[in-house]
């Protein structure tokens, strides 16, 4: 960990009005779960759509996606990398620092959102907030891990990453049953299922699968972007 | 006696320029409307990497080979048994593939615009005949296309087996043209959304996640709305929902303008009132982008 180089990622993630864009899909869906509740009252089946799919389905991936590739590829992007890597610093420890603060960004913008809206939609009843909560938490910093990889291995992160989470985890997974064994989501839903009550969330990998598989993606991931990131070449713009 | 030498002898002389007969253009110009064709031209093929690295080609061509093999294999399939009808209709297929060209739209929609913002070429653009709502209309138009060919391609795909395989022709050739018509309001809404967001920031990689945020959770948000005013116990009035995200609102507007059956989900308006609704949100949900896009382009 380095807090000089914490900060100046931070800065590129959070500055500049970017840290009040990132707050409008938890803000949107803290307001609909007080929408949710309102309307409905204490709904199990609403509360689950939407923290399965609002939250952990779409603001956890794109948050990591946003936090994850913007921490690294942005300044890859624009080759002020260099100064960066011109520095005293091991390559490693320069992925771990960005990495430490994409993890803290989903956690505020993404783990901590989803808590509250399981909160709010369905109490502290059957620990169904803090199952999505816990679910969210590690889901998005298996996200994170991953989509740094991404921004330091190819210049089109952010699409690959979309293509995966919309495309492997959402429509694949949807037809091919296999393919969701493969889904950071479907791991950090088989997490959540285990902190909720047995019955409340329904999840389709099992816990022994899913941890192991959460451990080595990260920590494979975060390995292997120092690896890549030690022998980094720039390019031009294409 | 003393010869003057000859650097004393010269005057001294400064520079002079000599005309070697340098002449202006006076022949015919092409003027502001070859200018946006060409710049429409340009971008066009810009959002599928043509004139552009291998590498760039890539992700647009995937995307496009992604849309139309389903399409092959339903033709396939449609063949080798010998049906009497496709898999899918033509304007379901698109409204099934929407995540596609959405990915397509929010890869290639900053490609259009952000890179000339980020390298300040827009300036440059600006300084020829071009102005700044030929600009504007030339990639508005570029994007659409692109979109359009993204589309309009497995739609054709599609009425070209059914033809082969000796599918009753009227039937198929109405239901192709009301695909080609979704396809084009797909086109339009699609591209008047990513560029309006693409537009306001220079930074590609922030550009993309923002396109596909907008539709991603606008469409989750239309879903959950749905099932919260009652969708899935049949109650026709939540389907209010598909106002709510771009997706949606194409869908449902194509099943009220063609008449197609009421699919599962926000995907048709509940009256006839409310499809001239959904008909006034899509128009000025349009014209708003391209106002908005005028707009930004106006200070340069």
């Amino acid at each position: 960990m380095n807090p000089t180089v914490a900060r100046l990622t931070v800065r590129g993630l959070l500055g500049r009005r970017r840290g009040v864009l990132l707050l409008v899909v938890p803000v949107l869906l803290l307001l609909l779960s007080v929408l949710v509740r309102a309307s409905n009252g204490q709904d199990h089946d609403i509360a689950v759509d939407v923290l399965g799919t609002l939250a952990l389905g779409t603001l956890v991936p794109l948050l990591g996606l946003i936090a994850g590739t913007g921490a690294i590829s942005t300044e890859i992007d624009d080759g002020s990398i260099v100064y960066l890597l011109a520095k005293p610093q091991p390559r490693w420890k320069i992925i771990v620092t960005k990495l430490a603060v994409a993890v803290g960004c989903t956690t505020v913008f993404a783990a901590l959102p989803t808590f509250l809206a399981g909160l709010i939609l369905y109490g502290t009843t059957d620990g169904l907030a803090a199952g999505y909560g816990l679910g969210a938490l590690v889901a998005g910093a298996a996200y994170s891990a991953l989509f740094l990889l991404l921004g330091v291995a190819t210049r089109h992160a952010v699409v690959v990453g979309l293509m995966y989470s919309l495309i492997w985890e959402s429509l694949v997974g949807n037809f091919v049953h296999g393919a969701r064994t493969l889904s950071i989501q479907q791991w950090g839903l088989s997490l959540a299922k285990a902190v909720a009550d047995p019955g409340v969330i329904a999840a389709d990998v099992s816990l022994p699968v899913a941890v192991p598989l959460l451990v080595v993606v990260t920590l494979g991931a975060t390995a292997f972007a120092a690896v890549r990131l030690a022998g980094l070449t720039l390019a031009g713009e294409e | 006696m003393s010869v003057p030498s000859e650097a004393a002898a010269a005057t001294p002389r400064t520079g002079v320029i000599h005309n070697i007969g340098y002449r202006n253009y006076t022949g015919p110009r092409l003027g502001r409307g070859y200018a946006t064709r060409s710049l429409f031209v340009q971008s066009l093929r810009g959002a599928y990497g043509l004139g552009r690295s291998a590498k760039s080609k890539v992700l647009p061509m995937v995307l496009l080979a992604a849309m139309c093999v389903p399409a092959l294999i339903i033709v396939a399939l449609a063949v080798s048994t010998d049906a009497d009808k496709l898999a899918t209709d033509y304007p379901s297929y698109l409204s099934n593939t929407s995540t596609l060209f959405g990915i397509f739209l929010a890869a290639q929609a900053p490609v259009a615009l952000s890179r000339d913002l980020r390298f300040m070429t827009v300036p440059l653009y600006f300084s020829r005949p071009l102005t700044r709502t030929d600009y504007v209309r030339a990639k508005f138009a570029a994007m659409a296309a692109a979109l359009l060919i993204l589309t309009g391609l497995p739609v054709v795909i599609l009425y070209l087996g059914a033809l082969l395989a000796g599918m009753d022709l009227g039937h198929n050739t109405a239901h192709a043209l009301y695909g080609l018509g979704t396809a084009v309001l797909y086109s339009v809404l699609y591209a008047a959304v990513g560029l309006v967001v693409a537009a306001a920031t220079p930074r590609r990689g922030f550009g993309v996640a923002a396109i596909i945020g907008v539709l991603v959770v606008s469409t989750t948000v239309a879903g959950i709305a749905w099932a919260l005013i009652g969708g899935p116990t049949g109650s026709p009035s939540a389907n209010w929902a598909g106002l709510l995200s771009p997706s949606t609102l194409v869908d449902s507007l194509s099943t009220w303008l063609f008449r197609l059956p009421q699919g599962d989900g926000p995907s048709w308006p509940p009256s006839n009132g409310a499809g001239i609704v959904f008909l006034a949100e899509f128009i000025v949900t349009a014209a708003a982008s391209y106002g908005l896009l005028l707009r930004r382009y106006r200070k340069f």
